[in-house]
């Protein structure tokens, strides 16, 4: 029992990103509203953003800037990633967003099923 | 005399002829006489280039060109061998036969779109040139499938939901059964034995189990559609909608033959006759084969259709020449290569004639004709000839195909067949025969016409010379049987 | 340094610069030409690649002078030589027909952002191809990506915004998957080098990281690619999007993701660990086979003829997804040729159908009526493209399935010849039944129809004239396919 307790927490922060993943993915897949969809895409993207800066921690690592005494650094390559990762989830969430008000505009609703039944005429 | 050119080149020009005519046949389109015109010259021409071709051959030279090399080791390649150069002799010539009678035809029945006609006719006689001079499978694949597609306008020629109907079962099933099987059967041949070359003795001996080689030999018989083996003749009735010079050329001569040829062609240089004969699938495909000439010739007495009878008959008789290619012995090669000839002649007299009725006195159903044999004896007559050759009567060139087949069963040790081979005899004269014989001996319905009124005159040259052809393949079939004789002694030989 | 050595920087850089000069240009009868030129010049250095390549082997650029692991490197080899050649030429050829095409569908103050837009997305798709490094692959797949749901939205149909939302959801979760397997190859290896990943992962076999990171990449790539049964964004997606943008994308989009499949599966990860470890030919075979039929299937019963195309992409996607799968020789020759075919087939009927659109509004069945006498050479190109996606001989089809049918025997998979043929026949009915519609139904008297306009009929000819010239000298498209597979580590 406490093998498996301890495989869970040394891996504690992969198994958040693995959960966020989870619960990202099944709003997505299960909400018609497109808000939430949208949301639900943006919690899925940030659980990616974990598991990278988790890949750049290095154990007593100090924050990469140089500093007095410090030994070793953790590796800034994910942070730098990352950073572009995010930008890139910026850009998808404002141009999903702008979609879902066109969206808006043409069918007087957000929800998917009301979309579906006001005709896909 | 002037110096003959390369002789590969005459085969591509030989292919090339057709598709000059097309141009100038489209250029010309609106004077009618001069399209025609362009139409007779191309055949004429054609016919004395292959005519060149045989000299050639006949000198000894090899007719050989490489054209492209689409693909890593293959090429599109023109051979001229002698059971090729049977063929096209055979195609060439009753092209300018059968544009004679269409001149007549196409304008006694003033069918519409007859520039498109003329156009797609031409195309569809340069693609049996390249099926003919092919010097690989994957060459003669590649015009087998250009003869399908060209010929599809002309099976719907008259643009109706019938034609429609009929163009549906006629691309459905050739482009169906060429892609289907024979497509895998080409490419699993290349894969076995990395060549597609016709040679004497065929490729695959030594490079396949004898399992593999059934399936390959199905694969080809079957994926040769216009051979119109049974359970795959649906299209050859369906295709009868087409205009009348349609079924004579494409659909009695040059696709047809063009199917069979392919199974010759299969049977005697990929698989070659040691192999055929162990295989036990070609006992079985024999046995299908037969019993496609029995049932086929069943079908062909029920039906009332003047050309629906005889496209069941064709059924029956392509495969006469099926069974001999799996005979795979030589007097069965030299009987199916003579049959593609007698036959091509015989019923294409009989589709003349067919289509001679329809446009003099309008009639298509076998049950009108009573006592049209004195309104339209010489139709008639000719009939008679036609039907006769095709029995295999003499004085008819019929007689010496059916003969060396018959031969070539005997040398097999195939009892059997020769018994389907004389009861299918005995139907083809109950089904061909009574057709004359209700014309001239039963008399007029009340109130019908009875003085002489014949199709237009084109039309009867164009019958006269098919009727000749079928009484000289009787007295001299020896330059055909001389010739393909040469595929076994090497001189023609690819 | 002559300019020549900066072609593989500049043959992002041109478009991606382009793009917001476009956007500067308020009059679109400006902004056109220009977007025209940058896509001639694009063409232009993917010609000249090719030919480095071809005389030099393969090229290692690396950005500003840093050498990997610091910097990004850009490297050519045949294989996306041909995928360069293929995208920036679906754009030359395209885009100088997109101002006619898209007059009808996108507004006239939206035409320069489309071009803008347009720029952006060939720039993200050549981006993806010609990158060595894995992160800068998932910016470029973003770019792209990111570009084509804009593209999408533009259509004129208001059910354009929801295909291009969905499309949007289902390829972020696409590209998510493949960051998150180049982000545990990253932990694993330490790099984001390819060539340094290959190298580094054939120490790693049996590591469940790998194998989860191969996983999700395989999936993310596969969305892009929309293999079924992942396609779902795609038939909505094409329908509804501008003609033109149809073209373009059912052209190059999907083989973007059909290289990132073959990039991965036979070069980072190895067709050792591919095949032997994780089985991927299980995965692909099957999948591809299924969508071959569900996709030729489907496509049979539309109605509207740009989602019978995009329905006809499904099953050309499986065609390639099981020729990735056979994972020999002429398996690898099969898909390569294959996308690079298919682009220019799928091409030439979305151009077809930009025309149609252009002179009758839509593209249904019964706007085909006739169309055989009234738009004589639009419907030729039809025919043709047709005759090719049959797989008639001459054509480029019939060298695809040649190649993919001769792996499959080669494999020993006689069952899998079988089926691929069998599917291929479906296509002779849904191709088939638009010229049965063409040249034997009698148009509807009231509406007058002319032939295209030569903008966008010179286009549709050049792609139908090339799908016979590759079908009849190969030497470009299997030649380099085979160079390709060869330097992937196939042999024959």
């Amino acid at each position: 029992m406490s093998e498996v307790l301890t495989y869970i927490t040394e891996h504690a922060v992969q198994w958040g990103a693995v959960i966020l993943l989870m619960l990202g993915l099944y709003i997505v897949m299960t909400r018609g509203n497109l808000i939430k969809k949208v949301i639900g895409l943006n919690i899925f993207q940030t659980a990616v953003f974990l598991l990278y800066i988790s890949i750049g921690y290095v154990l007593d690592g100090a924050a990469p800037i140089v500093l007095e005494g410090a030994e070793r650094y953790s590796n800034p390559l994910p942070h730098v990633l990352i950073l572009t990762a995010i930008v890139v989830s910026v850009a998808t969430t404002s141009l999903a967003l702008a979609l879902i008000v066109r969206i808006q505009e043409a069918y007087g609703s957000i929800e998917e099923d009301e979309i579906l039944e006001h005709g896909e005429t | 005399m002037m110096p003959l050119p390369d002789p590969g080149w005459l085969a591509a020009i030989a292919i090339g002829i057709p598709l000059v005519g097309v141009v100038g046949i489209l250029m010309t389109r609106r004077w009618p006489d001069v399209r025609e015109g362009i139409s007779l010259a191309a055949g004429s021409v054609l016919f004395c280039t292959v005519i060149t071709i045989a000299m050639a051959m006949d000198a000894g030279e090899t007719v050989h060109l490489e054209l492209a090399r689409p693909l890593t080791g293959i090429t599109i390649a023109l051979t001229v061998d002698s059971l090729g150069l049977l063929f096209a002799l055979v195609a060439s010539f009753l092209w300018i036969v059968t544009t004679v009678y269409a001149i007549g035809y196409m304008r006694g029945h003033h069918e519409k779109n007859q520039t498109r006609f003329f156009t797609f006719f031409a195309v569809a006689i340069a693609c049996a040139m390249g099926i003919a001079f092919s010097g690989n499978m994957l060459t003669l694949f590649v015009f087998y499938e250009a003869l399908t597609i060209s010929t599809f306008p002309l099976v719907t020629h008259a643009g109706t939901p019938e034609a429609r109907k009929a163009g549906r079962t006629y691309l459905g099933i050739l482009l169906g059964t060429s892609i289907g099987f024979q497509m895998i059967a080409i490419i699993g041949t290349y894969a076995l034995t990395g060549t597609l070359d016709f040679r004497e003795g065929g490729i695959l001996e030594g490079n396949v189990s004898h399992g593999v080689a059934g399936v390959l030999l199905l694969l080809y018989v079957y994926g040769v559609g216009k051979a119109a083996l049974m359970p795959f003749h649906r299209w050859l009735p369906a295709a009868m909608v087409a205009p009348t010079p349609v079924s004579a050329l494409l659909h009695a001569v040059a696709v047809v033959k063009a199917g069979v040829f392919t199974v010759l062609k299969v049977a005697t240089f990929i698989f070659g006759f040691e192999l055929l004969q162990e295989l036990s699938v070609t006992q079985v495909l024999q046995w299908i084969a037969a019993f496609t000439i029995i049932a086929a010739s069943l079908v062909a007495m029920t039906k009332d259709n003047l050309k629906a009878r005889l496209a069941y008959s064709t059924v029956s008789q392509l495969s006469y020449i099926i069974l001999a290619a799996l005979l795979a012995n030589e007097a069965g090669f030299l009987g199916g290569g003579l049959h593609i000839a007698t036959h091509a002649a015989g019923k294409i007299t009989l589709f003349f004639c067919a289509g001679a009725i329809l446009v003099a006195a309008h009639k298509t159903e076998i049950s009108d004709l009573d006592g049209l044999g004195r309104v339209m004896p010489f139709t008639f007559a000719a009939f008679l000839i036609g039907s006769l050759s095709i029995i295999g009567l003499p004085p008819f060139g019929g007689l010496w195909s059916k003969w060396l087949i018959l031969d070539g069963a005997l040398a097999a040790d195939r009892l059997f067949l020769v018994g389907v081979l004389l009861v299918s005899t005995l139907l083809n004269i109950a089904y061909l025969l009574p057709i004359p014989f209700r014309a001239f001996f039963r008399p007029l319905p009340e109130g019908a016409p009875a003085e002489r009124h014949e199709a237009p005159v084109s039309c009867l040259a164009a019958i006269g010379v098919t009727c000749l052809c079928c009484l000289l393949l009787f007295l001299f079939p020896d330059p055909a049987i001389n010739l393909l004789e040469r595929t076994f002694i090497g001189a023609g030989a690819p | 340094m002559s300019i020549v050595e900066h072609l593989p920087a500049l043959q992002v850089a041109v478009p991606l610069l382009a793009a917001p000069l476009c956007a500067m240009m308020i009059r679109p009868s400006i902004a056109w030409p220009f977007a025209v030129l940058a896509s001639w010049i694009t063409f232009a250095i993917s010609v000249a690649l090719m030919d480095q390549v071809l005389t030099h082997g393969t090229i290692v650029y690396n950005m500003g002078g840093w050498s990997p692991p610091w910097g990004i490197s850009y490297v050519i080899d045949p294989l996306n030589a041909l995928l360069l050649l293929l995208v920036s030429g679906m754009a030359a050829i395209i885009m100088p027909g997109v101002r006619l095409g898209i007059g009808v569908e996108v507004t006239f103050r939206a035409q320069r952002l489309f071009f803008t837009v347009a720029l952006l997305s060939l720039t993200g798709m050549l981006g993806i191809v010609i990158t060595g490094d894995a992160f800068n692959l998932y910016v470029f797949l973003e770019i792209s990506s990111l570009s084509s749901y804009a593209l999408v939205a533009m259509g004129a149909d208001r059910r354009a915004s929801k295909a291009a939302f969905n499309y949007l959801i289902q390829g972020t979760i696409g590209a998510t998957f493949i960051l998150i397997g180049i982000g545990l190859v990253y932990m694993m290896t330490g790099t984001l080098n390819m060539a340094d990943m290959a190298d580094r992962l054939t120490d790693l076999h049996g590591s469940a990281t790998i194998q989860a990171a191969f996983a999700f990449i395989l999936v993310g790539a596969g969305i892009k690619f929309a293999m079924f049964p992942a396609h779902a964004w795609m038939p909505n997606a094409y329908t509804y999007a501008p003609s033109l943008v149809s073209a373009f994308f059912g052209a190059t989009a999907t083989k973007v993701g059909a290289y990132i499949l073959i990039r991965f599966i036979y070069n980072v990860f190895g067709a050792e660990f591919a095949f032997d470890e994780m089985h991927v030919g299980w995965v692909l075979i099957p999948l591809g086979l299924a969508g071959a039929f569900v996709g030729s299937l489907v496509a049979i019963w539309q109605d509207d003829l740009k989602r019978m195309l995009a329905y006809s992409s499904v099953a050309q996607i499986g065609y390639v997804a099981a020729a990735i799968g056979l994972g020999n020789h002429d398996g690898l020759i099969a898909a390569i040729v294959h996308v690079f075919n298919h682009g220019l087939m799928k091409g030439a009927l979305f151009l077809v159908m930009a025309c149609v659109i252009l002179r009758l509004g839509k593209a249904d069945m019964t706007s085909f009526r006739g169309l055989g006498k009234r738009m004589p050479v639009t419907m030729g190109c039809f025919v043709v493209a047709g005759l090719s996606m049959i797989g008639v001989p001459f054509t480029v089809g019939f060298i695809s399935k040649w190649y993919l049918i001769l792996g499959a025997l080669d494999a020993g998979m006689w069952p899998v010849a079988v089926l691929i043929v069998m599917s291929s026949l479906l296509s002779i009915i849904y191709i088939w039944r638009v010229v049965e519609v063409a040249y034997f139904s009698d148009p509807p008297d009231d509406v007058k129809v002319q032939e295209a306009p030569a903008m966008l009929l010179v286009p549709t000819l050049i792609l139908t004239v090339l799908c016979i010239a590759f079908g009849v000298a190969t030497k470009i498209t299997v030649g380099v396919a085979g160079l390709a597979a060869t330097s992937l580590g196939v042999y024959p």
